[in-house]
């Protein structure tokens, strides 16, 4: 479990990125930290792993004040994922993923064995492992980025926009990818994105933010569509331009499912409880 | 030719003493000037400060400083510590703002990606930072060493074993062929420097051309993976 207990961060140069903050992010779940550029959602995430400290509250995992552990530490037992990878343009590939079980004393034969388990884990073809990052497109270099941050098998895994910069036919199959990882693994995920619909479909709970780092609204994807908190809630989530609002049309006999615009966006086949019967739809 | 071929010892002795004063200089001026350029590149207050004084250094006329530097640090006159002492001042001239530019090129993202995972300060510098920033340095240090190899001839004119001294003794005894054959010895000996450079950054640094390349099977076939 990660606490964010009144948080601030004020940079030096006066800029107030974040206000009061208090969120608590369960263990083993995948919480989306979401909000327009400049809210403040890395400088959250960075607060977990120290790499920003916060200029008053605290952060604890498991109850810990992350301000006592030595930072260097603390980050070779969190994953970390970043958008473009930030994997080391200078080293193989297998090399960036053996990085840090290597830094934490892992022998090199072990580490570079374990890097290449790692490359099937994320759905990478071994050959890749003596590339430079440079020789990978966009979805592979990403996938390295999550083989390195599984590497030491960390509880915890940060990812700062990681699908940001791939196109939407790569970014797809790397949420599914994700998700399916998350089944397995079950990590404590935070994830910060600008997208909704990724943050909708990757977490289990969603923390909605307005600038300076205010939480407009937390909850289940569920209950943010359900019941969305405000107006900024509800023209975030799209909510007020008809893209939620769906409408069920009838045509050919079937239920067929219209958005705001009478554009179809699928057909109606029963309700989830039909569903879980074993009726239609399942 | 005749005077070249009968003086083939003499060039050659010439030549290895150039290379002796020209190595340790291009070498010390490199390890002088990385951490002063890390300052620079890293603390923008002292970033100006560190650059001008640097730059400065370049417009001390170099017949005068040979002949103060051994009264200053107490080396004889006809020392070639002086010669490196003093060219080693004009390669930090050059290089270190080299260096603050080869730091300031290494990409901000991967920095903080390295300390995100866990490099320390450190380790973190020698192991990700120096290496990126490589071909920046290099060629910075490929123009000091050009630079130092056509320098260290003016020690020449201190009597101090060099290439240097085929020109001084050539003017002075009228002998056009040793001007000549010192000019192309130190034109040599700068392009073999260069070439020695060029290939220690292929060894040092096989990913730089893997990834100015990019590889286009990457790009094609698998850009969907
Ligand atoms: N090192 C810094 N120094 C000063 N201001 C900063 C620094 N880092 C971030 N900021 C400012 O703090 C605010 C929040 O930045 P942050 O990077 O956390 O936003 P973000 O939500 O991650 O944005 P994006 O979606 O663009 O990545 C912004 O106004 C930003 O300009
Ligand atoms: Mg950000």
């Amino acid at each position: 479990m990660i606490e964010f207990r009144h948080v601030s961060k004020r940079y030096p140069d006066g800029t107030s990125a974040v206000e009061d903050f208090s969120v608590v992010i369960p263990s083993r779940e995948t919480t989306v930290l979401v909000g327009s550029s400049g809210c403040g959602k890395t400088t959250l995430l960075r607060m977990i792993n120290r790499m920003v400290d916060p200029s008053s509250g605290s952060v604890a995992i498991d109850g810990e004040d992350v301000a006592h552990v030595d930072p260097v530490r603390l980050r070779r037992r969190i994953g970390y994922v970043m958008q473009n990878s930030g994997l080391l343009p200078h080293r193989k590939v297998i090399d960036n993923i053996a990085t840090v079980p290597m830094l934490n004393g892992v022998p090199r034969a072990q580490a570079r064995a374990r890097a290449l388990e790692l490359m099937d884990t994320v759905g990478l073809d071994r050959s890749l492992a003596d590339r430079y990052p440079a020789q990978l497109s966009g979805g592979q270099q990403q996938r390295v980025g999550v083989a390195r941050g599984l590497a030491v098998d960390p509880n915890i895994l940060l990812m700062d926009e990681p699908f940001g910069a791939v196109d939407p036919i790569v970014r797809a199959d790397l949420q599914r990818e994700l998700l399916r990882l998350q089944r397995d693994l079950g990590k404590t995920v935070v994830f910060v994105t600008h997208d909704i619909d990724e943050a909708f479909l990757l977490g289990h709970q969603v923390v909605i933010l307005q600038k300076g780092g205010v939480v407009a609204q937390r909850g289940t994807p569920r209950e943010i569509l359900a019941r969305p908190a405000n107006e900024f809630v509800a023209s975030f989530i799209g909510a007020d331009r008809g893209k939620r609002a769906l409408r069920v049309a009838r045509a050919d006999g079937v239920d067929v499912v219209v958005d705001g615009d009478g554009r179809p966006a699928g057909v109606l086949v029963g309700t989830e409880e039909d569903a879980a019967a074993g009726g239609p739809g399942s | 030719m005749s005077w070249v071929s009968s003086n083939l010892g003499v060039i050659a002795a010439s030549a290895l003493a150039h290379a002796a004063l020209s190595a340790p200089t291009v070498v010390l001026s490199f390890v002088l000037s990385v951490p002063i350029g890390w300052l620079a590149h890293r603390y923008r207050l002292t970033r100006g400060t560190l650059l001008a004084v640097a730059g400065v250094l370049y417009a001390i006329p170099s017949i005068p400083l040979f002949v103060i530097l051994p009264i200053v640090i107490g080396t004889s006159a006809r020392s070639p510590l002086n010669v490196v002492i003093a060219l080693t001042l004009y390669g930090i001239a050059l290089m270190v703002r080299s260096s603050a530019d080869a730091f300031d090129a290494v990409e901000r993202d991967v920095v903080d990606s390295a300390t995100a995972v866990g490099f320390a300060g450190m380790q973190r510098f020698f192991r990700v930072e120096l290496p990126l920033a490589g071909p920046v340095l290099l060629a910075g240090l490929r123009v000091v060493s050009v630079s130092t190899v056509s320098l260290v001839t003016v020690s020449g004119v201190l009597g101090i074993p060099s290439l240097g001294l085929l020109f001084t003794d050539g003017f002075q005894r009228g002998i056009t062929e040793e001007i000549l054959a010192g000019i192309v010895a130190t034109v040599v000996l700068a392009l073999l420097f260069d070439v020695l450079l060029v290939l220690a950054g292929r060894v040092l640094m096989p990913w730089a051309r893997a990834t100015a390349r990019r590889a286009p099977r990457a790009r094609t076939r698998e850009a969907r993976a």
